[in-house]
């Protein structure tokens, strides 16, 4: 039984239809890359599991069990986590505060306790920040540990946006662009921390992205996208050398001679 | 300057970073207890009063500072809090021991079930939500008058605890450790709150809801909870307020107070605590301010303008305008901005507070 | 007839709540910030004109000191924006209404010091005469109103839509940046809005001033519209004035038919229901943000 399941679902925005009968099943410890022009329905199908939208046709289970009925801030507990495009961080708290918001979904104290700050409450905090300081070595963050966001260059977000969603500890980890934006030494990080999340976490990964280098380096297989169609499912060289692939990227060769004749 | 050094967990998790930040805050307790023995009784007044409204511009900042919910209508939950406190009393008899609490936990419920239908409410909608909610909650007042003795208003009696009798004229001093012991209570829970799980789920629902529903942070449950608390404190704020006052009706609880409420933690500063008591201190102590300076003033140009009724509000916008352009931060950001300087000197430079300048891209999708 | 008495005069109360929406919904949609000193600067307009024409003061003719004060509400909200709003450029919607609410205290005031705060008439030669049509007794000034609302807000709609500047302001409020790439001189549209916004409140008020009387508090009649804003769609402008009309028109009659007590709180009350079942109001425009 595969851990998630994308079974022919399909979203429409009106008249637009931005995922169209897609399916693909993500095996437990792989890694799984999500590929496509923009605009392919990519950051939607994340968007599907993370319950901002609801599919007009078909069905996405998780360990075998629907996840439609649910909501999206159900989503943490059942052991996914996800980043963002644009980079969803908490701009006015500090690296540690934004982390520590990734452990909500373990807190197990409630409202009244917490107003009282019971020895309790005191013991649970230091294990979420002990776990936290699980992340922040993994990730190699000790530096900005009590920075604010807001000053923080572009390429240390990213990195926290992902400390963020592993700080859930989670079952299937969503990456959306996780390179995008970064420089080759930072993008080579990237591919080594997804690497150590799937061998040393056993965590599943999904990514959506761009850099076929870094999807070929470290995914087990990918799913190409275009216009909200599943083009071809397969390991990254199967998919890259698929005829469909390469019309929907750079246009087959009649196209071609026709515009130089 | 210091370095704060840490070798555990509870360094971060405690209320005091280091001996001297407890240091400084034990004086400032020590100061504040003794007061009454050299403030005379006008003056001891004016400080329970700034107490009171600290309390408020307390429970109104968790819900604005920390949670990111403007609210045009708190005045509400002050006049819930100080008609359910005296009706306790004189309807049921309870004493003011069980009966303030109570009022507290009322206001707090109010506060939560207001919420529920308003939480998907964002930025302007939600500040004229709470604006019509204060509102109705004045005219049900009035139309409530059986129960609530309408226009004509309620006595507050005075407070029986434990067979001591305090009362705001004839034992000033009494009132005046109520007053502070309530604050320091809430003091207690609010800095509790920042520390704990649910503080930083309040923050996270201020910064960015999206990404807080994916961290599995309930937000519609969580904007009704911090509702919740913050009308429950500004409930016993608006209890204390009743006896403070003496007699109070509808319009002792309007919009005006509700604006100035809001007004008064901007310029405090907006998500600190410290916010929560320079604003009080400006709600507590213009009046005086202005009268004083009123006659001087009238005097100096000659005029009657100054006696104009509407000068505090006006002075108190006039406030409001001259920070929002020039120090958004508020008292407690340039309180911040000093001492920062002292503690770095010679090092501090000129723009290390600055904002990042952002350009409006619309959320509106037509 | 009675009936259609109390409801010619909710439509002319209603054109007014209407106007100063249709202020918020300019700013709003140039700048999609929201100016809670609107119903303050409707006072204003109606104290300029009320100050440059009536005998105790300065006594000019009528038809010279309406264009004169509506001319003198663009120029202050022009003026404002660039001395005071272009500051706040880059904050949160938040502090621009705790801003103007701010600026509201002081303008009552500064109107309170310079024009007292007694009640005062406009001498206006509109006030206290009467129209006859097929039996019915209606007031001029009422008739007036509702008619120089509706050109106004054609008006309007039509620079939204029509003009060069009208859409070169439209486009400001939705993306800034792309806006200011295109060639739009962002931060002068904004202030050309504000203009446009302090006349057209400056014109509520004259309508305002002409039915009855005024005084400095006046400004708080922002509130009801507002929730017109609110009801009847906050980016539309027709949405203004159709919730301008339909608060104005319920409050004669809840006051008419319903227990004292209750008719007040009718414009809030449906304030609160279409914000808890419809935010967006009538004519909705939706909010939702892309990740």
């Amino acid at each position: 039984m595969s851990l998630l399941e994308f079974d022919n679902v399909t979203l429409r925005f009106g008249g637009v239809v931005a995922v169209n009968q897609v399916s693909f099943n993500v095996e437990e410890g792989e890694v799984f890359a999500l590929v496509g022009p923009n605009g392919a329905g990519k950051s939607t199908v994340f968007n599907l599991i993370s319950r901002f939208y609801n599919p007009a046709e078909g069905d996405i289970r998780f360990d075998g069990k629907s996840i439609l009925g649910r909501k999206a801030y159900d989503i943490a507990t059942l052991g996914i986590a996800r980043t963002f495009q644009n980079i969803e961080l908490f701009e006015h708290a500090t690296v540690m505060q934004n982390l520590l918001v990734g452990r909500h979904r373990h807190r197990q104290s409630n409202f009244v306790t917490e107003l009282l700050f019971t020895p309790f409450v005191r013991r649970e905090e230091r294990r979420h920040r002990e776990a936290i300081e699980k992340v922040i070595d993994f990730l190699d963050l000790q530096a900005y540990r009590e920075k604010y966001i807001a000053g923080l260059p572009y390429g240390v977000r990213k990195i926290v946006e992902m400390g963020r969603a592993l700080a859930i500890e989670p079952r299937l980890l969503l990456l959306d662009e996780p390179a995008s934006g970064l420089s080759v030494e930072e993008t080579q990080d990237v591919a080594f921390w997804v690497e150590d999340i799937k061998k040393q976490m056993g965590i599943t990964v999904i990514m959506v992205e761009h850099d076929m280098h870094l999807v070929s380096a470290v995914s087990d297989r990918v799913l190409a996208l275009a216009d909200g169609k599943a083009l071809s499912l397969g390991t990254p060289q199967e998919v890259q050398n698929d005829p469909k692939v390469i019309e929907a990227y750079i246009g087959t060769t009649d196209e071609k001679q026709e515009v130089l004749a | 300057m210091r370095t704060v050094f840490k070798t555990s967990y509870d360094a971060d998790i405690n209320m005091f970073q280091h001996r001297y930040q407890f240091g400084w805050y034990a004086l400032l307790l020590v100061i504040v207890l003794v007061l009454p023995l050299y403030l005379g009784s006008y003056w001891l007044g004016e400080m329970t009063s700034l107490l009171i409204w600290s309390i408020a511009c307390m429970g109104l900042m968790i819900l604005v500072g920390q949670t990111g919910q403007a609210s045009l209508g708190h005045a509400a939950f002050l006049a819930i809090g100080a008609y359910a406190n005296v009706l306790l009393q004189q309807r049921l008899g309870l004493p003011f021991i069980v009966s303030f609490p109570l009022a507290g936990l009322i206001a707090g419920i109010c506060g939560a079930l207001i919420a529920m239908p308003i939480t998907r409410l964002h930025g302007v909608y939600l500040a004229i939500a709470t604006l019509a909610i204060n509102i109705l909650v004045d005219d049900f007042i009035v139309i409530a008058a059986p129960l609530t003795n309408g226009v004509q208003g309620l006595f507050a009696p005075a407070i029986e605890i434990f067979g001591l009798t305090i009362d705001r004229y004839r034992t000033p001093i009494h009132f005046y450790y109520l007053a502070l012991a309530v604050t320091l209570l809430v003091l207690f829970f609010y800095r509790n709150l920042m520390r704990s799980p649910l503080g930083r789920a309040f923050a996270a629902v201020r910064d960015s809801e999206i990404s807080a529903q994916a961290m599995g942070v309930n937000i519609a449950r969580t904007k009704a909870l911090s509702f919740g608390i913050s009308a429950g404190i500004t409930g016993l704020a608006g209890a204390l307020i009743g006896h403070y006052a003496g007699i109070f009706n509808n319009e002792t609880f309007n919009i005006i107070i509700s604006i100035q409420l809001l007004l008064a933690i901007v310029i405090g500063g907006l998500g600190s605590i410290h916010g929560a008591f320079f604003g009080a201190a400006v709600i507590a102590l213009l009046p005086q301010s202005i009268s004083m300076a009123r006659d001087n003033l009238n005097w100096l140009f000659g005029t009657r303008a100054f006696s104009v009724p509407g000068m505090e509000t006006a002075v108190f916008g006039l406030i409001l305008v001259v920070f929002m352009l020039f120090e958004p931060r508020g008292i407690y950001g340039r309180w911040l901005k000093i001492r920062t300087y002292f503690q770095l000197f010679p090092f501090y430079r000129k723009d290390m507070f600055r904002r990042q300048k952002s350009y409006l891209k619309t959320e509106r999708m037509r | 007839m009675d009936v259609l008495q109390l409801l010619v005069s909710g439509l002319a109360n209603g054109c007014i709540y209407g106007l100063i929406a249709m202020g918020f919904v300019l700013i709003y949609k140039a700048t999609e910030g929201v100016n809670f000193a609107q119903g303050d600067f409707m006072m204003l307009g109606a104290f300029i004109c009320v100050g440059l024409t009536n005998p105790q003061f300065m006594g000019l003719p009528f038809w010279v000191s309406v264009p004169v004060a509506i001319a003198a509400m663009g120029m202050f909200g022009y003026a404002l924006d660039l001395i005071v709003i272009r500051r706040m450029f880059g904050q949160s919607q938040i502090a621009l209404v705790i801003l103007t609410i701010a600026l509201g205290f002081v303008l009552r005031f500064i109107a309170g010091a310079i024009w007292g705060h007694e009640p005062i008439s406009l001498a206006s030669p509109i006030a206290g005469r009467d129209v006859r049509f097929g039996g019915l007794v209606l007031g001029l000034d009422e008739v007036f109103v509702i008619i120089v609302t509706i050109i106004l807000t054609v008006v309007l709609w039509l620079y939204f839509n029509r003009t060069k500047l009208g859409v070169a302001m439209q486009a400001s409020s939705q993306n800034q940046l792309a806006a200011y790439y295109m060639g739009i001189p962002v931060k002068r549209v904004h202030s050309l809005i504000w203009a446009l916004s302090g006349m057209t409140a400056a014109v509520a008020g004259i309508l305002f001033a002409s039915k009855g009387s005024i005084d400095p508090s006046i400004g708080l009649l922002g509130i009801k519209a507002f929730a017109a804003a609110v009801i009847g769609g906050f980016g539309s402008l027709p949405g203004a004035l159709l919730g301008g009309m339909i608060i104005g028109v319920i409050e004669p009659f809840a006051g008419r038919y319903m227990p004292s007590g209750y008719a007040q709180i009718m414009p809030y009350l449906l304030l609160f229901l279409i914000l808890v079942f419809r935010p967006h109001g009538i004519l909705a425009q939706v909010h939702a943000k892309k990740v």
